[in-house]
C-alpha cells in the first residue's frame, strides 16, 4: 500500500480509519479540536519530514505520483474486471450468530457504501436454503404442467435454450427478503444499516413474462387460481403465486441481471421475478411451475415466512413488501469528519407500486423536509432520495418516512409495534433512526 | 462449451421423436419451435408436492418404529433423537400439550410465555412436514429418502408430539386423522393486507390490500419530545467485525474503528497463516457445518479423528481418500458425503490441519 494517498485533497488533511475508542471518548468529552490535531501529527509523520510543505500546498500536487509518471496496466489484464484494490471494505458480510450452518443463512449487501438504485451483482444479498449450486445451462429444464390435466392444454418442458428464444421485457425491481430488518423488531440488535437493512438489493431483471409460457402451454385462465414455484437446488424451495400477479405480467422467468447473466447465488441460470413481493418467493434455479387452484401452504409457507402476531396467530402467506426507507449514509457505524454541510442520502421503496415522496428529519421526527427524489422512479424499484444537511456540531437524530403512490405513509416503530407487537420476525417497515453525536458518531437507535 | 454439442442434439431429438412417435403433436402456436411437450413420467418425476387437502400425496406406509429407525441413522445428528434438537439447529418438538390439540391453538403462543418456538408449535398443516422431509431432508442428502420413509418419519414426529400413538402405522388414508389433532391447525390467519392476489371475498387470500399500520406525513411540530427507546447494546458494535474495515476511506464518512486496537494507518491486510487459511477453507467447504475442532457435531470432531489415526503412517492418504469419496461406518452409521467439489490440493491442506490440530492460528 506504499502508493496509497495518505492525505485527503484538502490541504487540512481529514481522518482515515485510525480513530480509537480513547480518541472517540476524547471528542466525546467535548474536545472538537481533536480530531483535527491527531489527524495533523499522524500525516505530518507519514509524510516524513515535509511538513513543511503545507505552506506551498498539497504534495500530492506538488510531487507527481507514480500513476501520473508511470506506463498503465495493458486492456484485458482482468478479463472480467473486478473493483479498485481500495474498495475492498464493500463487501457482503455474514452477522454472527444469526444462522446455524452457512449454507442455510443470509449474507447482507454493503448498502452504506452503494449509490444509485442499483445493485452490483457481486453484491446482491444472499439467502440460500440448502446451499448455491452451478448449474450447467445445458442440462436444466423449466417443466410447466398443471395440478390436473385441465388447467394447462399442454404440460410442456422448456430449455434455456427455448427461454432466450422468447421475446424478452427488461426491468429494475427491488428485492427485499421477508425478515429484513427482522433482527431489530424487539430492540436494536445490529450496528450499521448492512446488517439492518442490508437483505435489499435492486437490479434490473431480463426474462420472459411468466403469462406468455404459460399462455404458450393453454392456459385456462378461469381455472388457474395459483402457480407453484419450485427451485432445482437441494431445497427445491417452493412457494405459491397468485395467479393475478401473473396475468399483470409483472412475474418474469428472468435470466439476465444487469446486462449479464444471473449470477450462480442469485439463482443462474432461470430465477423467478416476483416484484413487490418478498424475496423467498423470486425462486431461484427455477425447475417448475405448476398451475393449481388452492395454495400449497409449502414449508416456508407454513413453518417459516410466518407472522407471529400478539394475539398468538400466526399471518400465513404474508407476501408483499410494504413501503419503507432508510438513510444510507450517514449511518450507523460512521463518524462524520467535520461539521458542516453532508448530503444525507438513502433508499425507498414500495411493494405496492412507486415512491411518491420521502421525507426526512434531523430532530427524531419533530420536524421533517421533503428529501430530492433522484430518477428515474420506477414501481416496485429502489429509489434514491437526497437532502442537504449542514451539520452544527449538535447531537441530531437521522430519519427518513417514505410515502407510495397509494398515500401509504412508512410508519414508526410505535405505530408497528402496536399492532404487530415484536415478534412477528419477518414485515418490519419501520422508520429508522440515526443518532448523531458530538463526536459525529452515528449509531442505530429506536424513537418511539 | 458448444450449444449444439452431439450429445445433446441428439437426446433431445431423440426425446422428441419419441413425443411425436407417441402421437402428441408438438403445440404449434405463436411460439412455433419453443419447448416442447412434457412427458407423463417427467411430471411424475418432479411433481412431488403435497397440499393441505392432501392432493400429490402418493400412496404408501410407514409406522413410528420405523420411523424412529431411520431419524436415528439419517436424522437425530442434527434434530435430536426427540427433535428436541442439538447445537446444530432449532427444535422441531416441543412446546404442545394435549389441550392445544384438543383446540387446535397453541396456547404458549396466546400467552406469550414460550422461550422459543418449535416447527410443531408453528405448521397448521401435516402436509407441510411429509412434503419438506421428502423434498429437502437430509441436508445433505435431499430426496434419498423412500416414500414409505417419509411416511415413517412423519409418524415419528406426530408421535414425539403425542398426536398419534405410538403403534400408529401413518398412510395416505389415515393422515386426515392426524391433520384433524395438529396442535396449532387453527393457528393461522389470513386476515391481511399482504397478499397480492385476488382476496378471500373472490375466492383468494386476505382483505385485498388494506394496511393495517397507518402513519400520517406530518411536517412540523409533529411531537413535543423524542423517546429513544432502545440503544444499540455495548456487545453488538463489536459483534460484527471492525467497522471502520466495512466502509469506503474515501468520502464524507468513515467507519468506526471497532476493533479495540490503536490503528495508526490503514494497513494492508497481513497474509493468512497456514492454519488460518486452512481453517478458513474448512469454514469456506462447509466442513465446519459437520465437524467441530473439539467436538462433534455431526461426524467426529476433529480431535478424535487426530486420537484414531495416532501413528498411523497412511493416515494422510486414507482420509484424502475418505473426504473425497465419502464413507461410512468408522463412526457410526451417518455418511459422510463425498466432497468431489474440492481440488485435490485443498483436501490434502484440510488433511494436513486436521491432523496437525486443526489450529486457528
Amino acid at each position: 500500500m506504499a502508493d496509497q494517498p495518505t492525505q485527503r485533497g484538502r490541504v487540512r488533511p481529514a481522518p482515515e480509519n485510525f480513530l480509537t475508542e480513547t480518541d472517540i471518548l476524547a471528542v466525546k468529552e467535548g474536545r472538537r479540536d481533536f480530531l483535527r490535531n491527531a489527524l495533523l501529527t499522524a500525516s505530518a509523520t507519514l509524510a516524513g519530514g515535509t511538513a513543511a510543505r503545507a505552506a506551498d500546498g498539497d504534495p500530492n500536487i506538488l510531487t507527481l505520483p507514480a500513476w501520473t509518471t508511470s506506463l498503465g496496466q495493458p486492456v484485458a489484464a482482468r478479463p472480467y474486471g473486478l473493483p479498485s484494490q481500495y474498495e475492498k471494505g464493500l463487501q457482503r458480510r455474514e452477522s454472527p450468530g444469526l444462522t446455524r450452518m452457512p449454507q442455510v443463512s443470509v449474507s447482507f449487501a454493503p448498502l452504506q457504501g452503494l449509490f444509485g438504485i442499483i445493485t452490483p451483482s457481486g453484491l446482491h444479498f444472499e439467502r440460500h436454503h440448502q446451499g448455491w449450486v452451478d448449474i450447467d445451462p445445458s442440462k436444466h429444464r423449466l417443466m410447466v404442467h398443471g395440478t390436473d390435466d385441465g388447467f394447462l392444454k399442454q404440460p410442456k418442458v422448456y430449455t434455456v435454450d427455448d427461454i432466450l428464444r422468447l421475446p424478452p421485457v427488461s426491468r429494475m425491481h427491488f428485492i427485499e427478503c421477508g425478515a429484513n430488518t427482522g433482527m431489530e423488531w424487539g430492540n436494536v440488535a445490529v450496528p450499521t444499516v448492512q446488517y439492518s437493512h442490508g437483505m435489499l438489493s435492486c437490479s434490473e431483471f431480463t426474462g420472459v413474462p411468466l403469462r406468455l409460457i404459460l399462455e404458450d402451454c393453454g392456459i385456462d385462465w378461469k381455472k388457474a387460481k395459483y402457480v407453484l414455484a419450485e427451485g432445482a437446488d437441494g431445497s427445491s424451495m417452493t412457494r405459491t403465486i397468485p395467479i393475478e400477479l401473473v396475468q399483470s405480467d409483472e412475474v418474469l422467468v428472468a435470466y439476465g441481471q444487469n446486462g449479464e447473466m444471473l449470477r450462480p447465488e442469485n439463482g443462474y441460470p432461470l430465477r423467478l421475478v416476483v416484484p413487490g413481493v418478498q424475496g423467498v418467493s423470486w425462486v431461484k434455479w427455477l425447475r417448475r411451475i405448476e398451475v393449481g387452484d388452492k395454495p400449497w401452504a409449502t414449508k416456508d409457507e407454513a413453518i417459516h415466512y410466518i407472522d407471529l402476531m400478539p394475539d398468538g396467530q400466526h399471518r400465513q402467506y404474508t407476501s408483499v413488501q410494504e413501503c419503507k426507507s432508510v438513510i444510507t449514509t450517514p449511518s450507523g457505524g460512521q463518524i462524520l469528519l467535520d461539521k458542516g454541510f453532508y448530503n444525507i442520502s438513502g433508499l425507498a421503496w414500495s411493494g405496492r407500486g412507486k415512491i411518491k415522496r420521502v421525507d426526512v428529519s434531523t430532530d427524531g421526527g419533530i420536524n421533517w423536509r421533503p428529501a430530492r427524489i433522484e430518477g428515474p422512479v420506477n414501481s416496485k424499484c429502489l429509489t434514491r432520495f437526497n437532502i442537504d444537511w449542514v451539520w452544527d456540531g449538535k447531537p441530531a437524530i437521522l430519519q427518513s418516512r417514505a410515502m407510495d403512490e397509494t398515500g401509504y405513509v412508512q410508519p414508526g416503530y410505535g405505530q408497528l409495534r402496536a399492532v404487530r407487537g415484536s415478534k412477528s420476525i419477518y414485515h418490519n417497515n419501520a422508520i429508522q433512526s440515526w443518532k448523531v453525536t458530538e463526536g459525529g458518531e452515528v449509531s442505530n437507535v429506536q424513537v418511539l | 462449451m458448444s450449444r449444439f454439442s452431439k450429445a445433446s442434439l441428439s437426446g433431445a431429438l431423440v426425446l422428441a421423436f419419441a413425443t411425436l412417435a407417441g402421437g402428441t403433436a408438438l403445440a404449434d402456436g405463436k411460439y412455433s419451435g419453443v419447448g416442447r411437450p412434457a412427458t407423463r413420467a417427467e411430471i411424475h418425476a418432479w411433481d412431488i408436492d403435497v397440499r393441505p387437502d392432501f392432493k400429490g400425496l402418493r400412496p404408501g406406509s410407514g409406522s413410528v418404529d420405523q420411523g424412529q429407525e431411520v431419524w436415528e441413522a439419517k436424522c437425530a445428528s442434527c434434530h435430536g433423537s426427540f427433535g428436541e434438537s442439538n447445537e446444530v439447529h432449532t427444535p422441531l418438538i416441543g412446546g404442545t400439550t394435549k389441550d392445544d390439540i384438543k383446540t387446535g391453538h397453541v396456547l404458549s403462543l396466546v400467552k406469550g410465555d414460550a422461550p422459543q418456538r418449535s416447527a410443531i408449535m408453528k405448521v397448521a398443516t401435516v402436509s407441510t412436514l411429509f412434503d419438506y422431509i421428502n423434498r429437502a431432508m437430509p441436508l445433505t442428502a435431499p430426496k434419498s429418502l423412500s416414500n414409505d420413509e417419509v411416511y415413517g418419519l412423519v409418524a415419528y414426529l406426530l408421535n414425539l408430539a403425542e398426536i398419534v400413538p405410538a403403534d400408529f402405522v401413518l398412510n395416505e388414508k389415515n393422515i386426515a386423522e392426524a391433520q384433524a389433532r395438529m396442535p396449532n391447525r387453527n393457528g393461522m390467519s389470513t386476515d391481511h393486507g399482504m397478499w397480492p392476489g385476488a382476496p378471500a371475498s373472490k375466492g383468494g387470500i386476505g382483505n385485498g390490500g388494506k394496511p393495517d399500520v397507518k402513519n400520517t406525513a406530518c411536517m412540523s411540530n409533529c411531537k413535543t419530545e423524542v423517546k429513544v427507546a432502545s440503544l444499540l447494546p455495548v456487545y453488538a458494535e463489536t459483534a460484527h467485525g471492525n467497522l471502520a474495515e466495512q466502509n469506503r476511506a474515501v468520502g464524507p464518512v468513515r467507519g468506526k474503528d471497532t476493533s479495540g486496537k490503536a490503528v495508526t494507518v490503514a494497513a494492508a491486510p497481513a497474509p493468512l497463516s497456514e492454519n488460518a487459511a486452512a481453517a478458513k477453507l474448512a469454514n469456506d467447504s462447509g466442513c465446519m457445518a459437520c465437524h467441530g475442532v473439539a467436538n462433534k457435531i455431526v461426524g467426529p470432531g476433529y480431535n478424535e479423528v487426530v486420537a484414531k489415526y495416532k501413528g498411523q503412517a497412511d493416515a494422510e492418504a486414507k482420509l484424502v481418500a475418505k473426504v473425497k469419496a465419502g464413507g461410512q461406518g468408522v463412526w457410526g452409521a451417518i455418511p459422510m458425503p463425498p466432497q468431489g467439489h474440492l481440488k485435490d490440493g485443498d483436501i490434502r491442506s484440510l488433511v494436513k490441519w486436521i491432523l496437525s490440530g486443526a489450529k486457528a492460528q
